[in-house]
């Protein structure tokens, strides 16, 4: 593998999440500076930033981006213990010479007491439906029911899992045979109970969700859990990033005609991999589910792959190379810190905030040499 | 670094400018991950890097090997399963060799663009594409030959002198030397199988006594005068010292094993060519050296073990291109036997959904990668599914293909998806016209309704509709949600009125309230649309119709009520005016409010 580009994010502190859009052409990061910017990328490949503006008054922890069939909209959470719903403008003329777009704040869900920690939509066939979890243990399911009016979202589903949570996964499937469900994921880090993971499951009788499964094997901090794309299978794939990484299957037993409660699952571990040696702190799937990457204290991110005959192995690992930056005069790219700084500029006029933390503003990057591609490493086709 | 992986030789790749004791953090794409520096629950600088596989499907020349492979790979489908084996094996023979010449096209098409470049970089990097071309060529030759083709003994030492010389042909820009060119040229005069005049055993007895004879001459210094005239005698026997003296002449020790297996076996049986292979391998390469992945995999072809061979050339090569479409061959001819997997896919299933897989992250190539989807049965289709939805819908143009394929095989979801997706953004970009259309292709009537409401309210606010052509054609489109049949009827009325068909405009319009076409919302501007037909000299409005329109006029304030203005009476009494006539004197009811 080799990295094809480097953007300098230009974000004045730690970045905490970047989220693709569906498509792959745009990008949304977000960072402890307390702001968004949004990422667009040009038939070149060149990402520029067209937006970028303070969204809450704490750390930002996650962005994630909807449907595009509900238009250009993201949601972020924050450690200001609130989550909010951005939709993008369509400006003015002149703006979209400069190649800028404006985002405004549609709504602001204040529910939590405490920190909230993700933020996630549902599954595009529920509607447009938006999940958050909060420290405080609490997992919140909002509606939107008229998908043009965005400033109006109904509290829809609370539901107490009594352990601190970090993160949330809904499983994709749209299948008639699956009813709505997804995985909670608890950072409580009293390791003497299990539990640290929860699956819920819709019910259509009681039109509440209720507990399904609760994975006891787990029992150390969760950081990140993701429901693998489906595929068409009848059971489901669930990646868990704890003190390790782990792939468990859930598969749906038989269901007997009179049973109204959820789904009873066997749970089976796939996988389970410690490569990384110390706490895992993010999981996530391809599109296909052909690959999970993983990324772990040891600063390394390893993307995993199974076989035809579903054995799992590392197939790739990226780590850093320790370097500083090295800043030379080089060729500016796109991300270059002079068109950045204006960017932001501008967008704090309009906005009328100032980024960044009082009295903490990290010195701008140099401009970024024009990395070679040295091929590093060959990814083996692994069969 | 753990054990396992320094077992398996991972070498992580590096990113610039993480520091150590940081994290990194990762978002995957279309074809790439992002990663960026980050310290999860802790707080520094940020950049952001995209990493890529190594890829091939970037480079213009290979482009052309997977249009071409992909052409082939459609016909090979097609072929005709009920044919007996007797005559699809000439069939799979041609398809094989159809392969291997686009891959010496490409081959050749690199080594020009090496020879011809200033750019030293892309010239090594051409160079090194060509010798992965050649050892892809070269492995599946000689799987054509083994596997394939089946060579029996007597043709298959034919068909493995032609390999090794077409592949040393290949290599050697020297001229031919004496050990290459003379002896094969000599014996051709030997080999009369082909012929079919005699048989293999016929053959046999005959090249053994010829062998006894070299040899006796040699025995009793026939050619003792000529040294080497004698070396090429030995030769002939297969004298292994000599041949190995000339070990840089041969090159390779598959060229030793056929050349012995010339001098030594003619009439060699498949079978028994792994005992020579392996032979051959470990006299050849010396005791230090240790074989390379080429060597494993021709050997493993050697010992009739495809599913090694396949295996070794996936580790071996960084793509899924070869893998893929010979095991798609070889499945064709019956030679794999399938594994069942848990999900009940196939190796050659699971390869070719790997490969195509990969295709789909380039802008143009995508649309090869639905025709191998097409062909795999079992997960083909959920596979297309999950990433036709995901093309970036630059253009109208590009969406429309999209689409094209979706409804080709019944994809209703990601129809009805796409359109969607097109509708929301013309309609954010206040594109009416285009929005209504994709809205109307996506059967989506929840959206259709509020486009046509926005129509109305253009209209409303400035006197005009846009977008006539579009609503003029709707057709039966029109019945897909109340408010755009109202819409369409609309808009027929305008049309009917502005051609002077006083007395059916006015009758539509009519039945735009009394059939409860038009919504409540909008009976007021029907309603004053009414008052120009009632001003016409003539008599548009009939008594009944007339007296229709106050009782619209009569529900509609009714049910304002409260919002009732005092405009409604000056309205209502001069419909009732209007209607008297000289020809027609009707006493309306005046309602006194």
């Amino acid at each position: 593998m080799f990295v094809a580009r480097s953007i300098a994010a230009d974000h004045k502190d730690l970045i905490h999440d970047v989220s693709y859009d569906f498509h792959g052409r745009r990008m949304a990061t977000c960072s402890s500076d307390q702001s968004v910017k949004v990422w667009d990328k040009s038939e070149n490949g060149e990402w520029h930033c067209t937006a970028s503006w303070k969204t809450h008054s704490g750390s930002v922890w996650r962005v994630t981006w909807a449907h595009p069939e509900f238009g250009q909209v993201l949601a972020s959470c924050s450690f200001d213990r609130t989550a909010a719903v951005w939709e993008e403008i369509v400006g003015e003329s002149n703006d979209k010479q400069r190649g800028l777009s404006h985002w405004i704040k549609r709504t602001t869900l204040v529910d939590s007491r405490t920190s909230v920690t993700d933020v996630k939509f549902a599954p595009k066939h529920m509607g447009l439906m938006l999940t958050t979890c909060s420290a405080d243990g609490v997992v919140r399911i909002y509606e939107a029911p008229d998908v043009m009016n965005l400033s109006q979202w109904s509290l829809q589903h609370e539901i107490s899992c009594k352990l601190s949570c970090s993160c949330i996964s809904w499983n994709p499937s749209s299948s008639r045979a699956h009813p709505p469900m997804f995985a909670v994921g608890s950072d409580d880090s009293n390791v003497t109970y299990g539990g640290k993971v929860q699956i819920y499951e819709y019910n259509e009788n009681t039109r509440k969700y209720g507990k399904a499964e609760t994975l006891m094997t787990v029992t150390d901090a969760v950081h990140d859990i993701a429901f693998a794309p489906n595929l068409g299978r009848s059971f489901h794939v669930l990646a868990i990033a704890t003190k390790d990484v782990r792939i468990f299957k859930l598969v749906p037993m038989r269901k007997e005609s009179t049973s109204t409660g959820p789904t009873k699952f066997e749970v089976q571990t796939v996988a389970q991999f410690d490569n990384h040696n110390s706490q895992v702190w993010r999981v996530s799937w391809n599109i296909t589910s052909t690959l999970l990457a993983s990324s772990g204290d040891d600063g390394c991110v390893r993307l995993w792959k199974a076989n035809y005959m579903d054995n799992w192995k590392c197939t790739g690992i990226l780590k850093g190379d320790g370097s500083p930056l090295t800043g030379s005069s080089g060729q500016p790219t796109a991300m270059s810190t002079v068109v950045g700084s204006s960017v932001q500029t501008s967008q704090n006029a309009l906005n009328g905030m100032s980024a960044g933390r009082i009295g903490k503003r990290a010195p701008f990057a140099p401009p970024l040499r024009q990395l070679t591609s040295p091929k590093i490493y060959q990814h083996p086709a692994y069969y | 670094m753990s054990d396992t992986e320094s077992l398996f030789n991972l070498n992580p790749s590096k990113i610039p400018a993480v520091s150590d004791g940081k994290h990194m953090g990762f978002a995957w794409g279309p074809g790439d991950i992002l990663v960026y520096e980050t310290l999860h629950k802790a707080s520094g600088s940020s950049f952001i890097h995209e990493v890529r596989k190594d890829e091939d499907i970037y480079s213009p020349i290979l482009r052309k090997l997977f249009n071409e492979s992909h052409h082939i790979f459609v016909g090979l489908q097609t072929i005709r399963e009920d044919l007996p084996s007797k005559s699809r094996k000439p069939q799979f023979v041609s398809i094989s060799k159809n392969y291997r010449s686009v891959i010496r096209a490409c081959m050749e098409e690199l080594q020009q663009v090496a020879v011809s470049t200033k750019d030293g970089e892309a010239s090594v990097c051409c160079l090194f594409q060509v010798s992965i071309l050649l050892a892809i060529e070269l492995i599946w030759n000689l799987c054509e030959v083994l596997f394939i083709d089946a060579a029996p003994a007597g043709s298959l030492l034919l068909h493995l002198l032609d390999w090794v010389r077409l592949h040393k042909a290949d290599v050697d820009e020297k001229a031919r030397e004496v050990l290459q060119s003379d002896s094969p040229a000599e014996h051709r005069d030997y080999w009369d199988v082909p012929s079919g005049t005699q048989t293999l055993t016929e053959f046999d007895v005959k090249w053994r006594h010829w062998h006894e004879e070299v040899d006796r001459c040699l025995q009793d210094n026939s050619f003792a005068s000529n040294k080497h005239l004698e070396i090429i005698c030995k030769l002939l026997l297969g004298d292994e010292d000599i041949l190995l003296d000339h070990k840089e002449l041969l090159g390779t020790w598959y060229h030793f094993l056929v050349t012995r297996l010339l001098f030594c076996h003619p009439t060699v049986k498949p079978a028994e060519l792994h005992y020579y292979a392996q032979s051959c391998m470990t006299m050849f390469l010396d005791s230090r050296s240790v074989p390379e992945p080429l060597d494993s995999i021709l050997l493993a072809a050697f010992e009739f073990d495809i599913h090694q061979v396949i295996k070794d050339c996936s580790i071996a090569l960084n793509n899924w291109w070869f893998v893929a479409h010979l095991t798609d061959l070889l499945d064709h001819c019956k030679l794999l036997q399938s594994h069942n997997l848990h999900f009940g896919s196939n190796l050659r299933e699971f390869l070719l959904l790997e490969y195509a897989s990969g295709l789909f992250t380039h802008h143009s190539l995508w649309q090869l990668a639905v025709d191998y989807f097409d062909h795999c049965p079992e997960f083909g289709r959920v596979y297309l599914e999950l990433q036709i939805e995901r093309v970036p819908l630059d253009t109208e143009r590009k969406a429309l293909k999209v689409l094209r394929i979706c409804e080709q095989r019944q994809m209703s979801e990601q129809v009805r998806s796409i359109c969607k997706i097109m509708a929301m953004r013309a309609l954010r970009n206040n594109r009416l016209g285009s929005a209504l259309s994709w809205s109307i292709r996506a059967k989506d009537a929840a959206f259709a309704t509020l486009i046509s409401e926005r129509f109305l309210q253009d209209y409303c606010t400035r006197g005009t509709f846009s977008d006539l052509d579009l609503i003029d054609n709707l057709g039966p489109a029109m019945l897909l949600s109340d408010r755009l049949t109202f819409l369409g009827k609309y808009r027929e009325f305008h049309k009917l009125y502005e051609e002077k068909r006083f007395t059916e405009a006015a009758k539509l319009l009519l039945s735009l309230m009394t059939a409860k076409i038009a919504p409540r919302s909008f009976w007021m501007t029907l309603l004053t649309d009414a008052l120009p037909l009632l001003e016409q000299k003539e008599v548009i409005f009939s008594a009944d119709q007339t007296y229709e329109l106050m009782y619209c006029l009569g529900e509609l304030t009714s049910s304002l009520n409260s919002e009732a203005t005092g405009t409604d009476r000056p309205m209502q009494v001069r419909i009732s005016t209007y209607s008297l006539n000289p020809a027609q004197i009707t006493v309306c009811k005046i309602k006194a409010f």
